[in-house]
């Protein structure tokens, strides 16, 4: 195996503290970079908004599943209790709203927190076994105390030279050029 | 930006303390005209609309106090003297609970002994439902509403005069107690001044339901207090659109939570199809009444579910002025449900007597609030985390 066949699948860059990385988010936003990510032990308030992310279409995908629940709910309980097998139940009408209601709720938020939970999946491409940034060594520092930016060679602007010269301009330390083992 | 320039320029240009005392004065001047002109029974009804109404607002600033500190909030800081001045203004309603006991036997049923002798349901309830007990336990309820929201809102103003260490160690230890004694009386003051309006009907779950329309109250009255300092140009560096976002997520919680209770008390009572509890639904179900109720249905739960349903909506200004004030309107519909059942028997019948009542007990209420919030630091300046709640941002 020879080094120099070996391409570059990425550059990961790291930042001194939580309000360094917010700040170089910011800047490789506005440089123009889009297959980028930012890694942190824990959450950074405002990131989104730093890295230029749009509202997440998670509510959306909740909100839908949720209204199928109630539909579904509704259905099949008037479906069954006023068409398929009509029973006096303690000489309440075949279609009585005010019985359904607590079924057809309890379904609402089972389908919207199914919907949740693997629209949740979806949106972050997950279960996902590997990724690139797995080949650095130094990358499993972000479980603890590192801050690092990492941008795909994916990127349409990306450039091994200019990269990381623009890294090192915005003050990220510990360069490395990711390549596979 | 220069929190006490902008304070000074607060008390010298704002005029609305003294055109909610004026407002309040007249009001109550009307409202005692009433009593002559009307009839004694419309003038007490609309009157204890009002006046629970308003304890609703003060107790729910007490809660919203209570609850900030209990779990260290720190977006709500910036809110913090917003409901600790709805919370002091609660005191002075003992006032206003005086023409309640006058109105006794007006209002309630179970106060007239004649009536009492003839009904052995109400023969069992005399010990609790009785006009002295009553009185009592209605002190009581200031009482206890009076120690905490005074104790809370002294040890709110040592905190601004100067940087004690423990303070807020101390706003725990009051609020856990608290908050227990908050939810006992509020649930026994609807018991007694609401749900025994109808001695013979009963629900466990009323005390709840009053709350979760109270809580509601509270953050529309927050959140309009502050659009309009906002709208004058105060405090628009305070309170951000993030935390305006954060009162817009929990009325929305509220507003399905409030659905939720309500269903239950619903539910419940229509399963069952016992005939004392059913009377009580039935009596709002007959003429106009069934509209008022649709109105709740709709107003109180589906629209303001639908509409702030989402986040531009919770965090669009103009809508949260137009939802605030609805929620307050909607908030005063539902009371008006809950008492005026028991005097306009089969349909509803609105009175002028009903709005300057309301003018009348809100405009005192609101010129004690701004006499309070005005009088003291509009931010908790020497709270520890006040920095990072001025800089809050959602997720």
């Amino acid at each position: 195996m020879s080094t120099e066949n070996k391409k570059a699948l990425g550059i990961l860059a790291e930042f001194a503290n939580p309000g360094e990385l917010l700040k170089a988010a910011e800047q490789i936003r506005d440089a123009g970079y889009r297959k980028f990510d930012v890694h942190s032990p824990f959450p950074v308030h405002g990131m989104d908004n730093a890295m230029g992310l749009r509202q997440s279409k998670l509510g959306f995908i909740a909100g839908i599943a949720g209204l199928i629940g109630c539909i579904g709910g509704f259905g099949l309980q008037g479906w069954v209790s006023a068409i398929e097998y009509p029973l006096v139940i303690s000489g309440k009408p075949f279609f009585s709203f005010a019985a359904f209601v607590p079924v057809a709720f309890e379904l609402t938020i089972l389908f919207a927190a199914i919907a949740t939970v693997f629209g949740m999946f979806h949106l972050n491409r997950l279960p996902q076994l590997f990724h690139n940034v797995f080949y650095s060594e130094q990358f499993a520092k972000v479980t603890d105390d590192g801050f690092m930016v990492s941008i795909e060679a994916g990127d349409p602007k990306f450039d091994e030279t200019k990269t990381k010269e623009f890294l090192t301009s915005i003050g990220g330390t510990s360069l490395e050029i990711i390549e596979a083992k | 930006m220069d929190l006490n320039r902008e304070h000074t320029r607060l008390l010298e240009s704002s005029k609305f303390g003294t055109f909610a005392l004026i407002g309040g004065v007249i009001g109550l001047v009307l409202t005692a005209i009433g009593y002559f002109v009307v009839s004694p029974g419309q003038m007490y009804h609309s009157y204890l609309t009002a006046f629970f109404f308003w304890v609703t607002i003060g107790l729910g600033g007490l809660f919203f106090t209570l609850l900030h500190h209990l779990t260290g909030a720190v977006w709500s800081v910036v809110l913090r003297k917003f409901s600790e001045s709805l919370m002091a203004a609660l005191p002075w309603m003992l006032l206003f609970f005086i023409p309640v006991i006058f109105g006794l036997h007006e209002l309630y049923h179970w106060s007239h002994e004649e009536v009492v002798a003839k009904d052995h349901l109400l023969q069992g309830k005399a010990g609790f439902l009785n006009p002295t007990f009553f009185t009592i336990r209605g002190i009581g309820y200031f009482v206890i509403w009076i120690l905490l929201s005074l104790s809370l809102f002294k040890l709110s103003v040592k905190q601004d005069q100067q940087h004690t260490p423990g303070i807020t160690a101390k706003f725990k230890k009051i609020s856990a107690p608290g908050m227990l004694l908050f939810a006992l009386s509020l649930t026994f003051a609807s018991f007694d001044w609401l749900m025994s309006l109808d001695p013979h009907w009963y629900s466990t779950i009323f005390g709840v339901y009053i709350f979760s329309g109270s809580v509601l109250a509270v953050l529309s009255t927050i959140m309009l207090v502050a659009l309009f300092l906002r709208s004058k140009g105060f405090l628009e560096e305070v309170v951000t659109i993030e935390h305006y976002q954060d009162i817009a997520k929990l009325l929305f919680a509220f507003t399905v939570f409030w659905a939720y209770i309500a269903f239950s008390q619903y539910f419940l009572i229509w399963y069952g199809n016992i005939p004392e509890e059913t009377i009580w639904f039935l009596h709002r179900w007959e003429g106009s009444w069934k509209t008022i109720s649709m109105i709740i249905v709709f107003g109180h739960f589906v629209l303001p579910f639908v509409i702030l349903v989402t986040r531009n909506s919770k965090r669009n200004l103009k809508l949260l002025w137009v939802m605030g004030f609805w929620f307050l309107i909607i908030h005063w519909i539902d009371l008006y449900w809950l008492v005026l059942p028991t005097f306009h028997k089969h349909s509803a019948h609105f009175s002028w007597l009903d709005f300057t009542a309301m003018l009348g007990v809100g405009g005192i209420f609101m010129a004690i609030f701004w006499r309070k919030f005005t009088g003291n630091k509009l931010v908790p300046m020497n709270d520890p985390e006040l920095k990072e709640s001025l800089h809050f941002t959602n997720m």
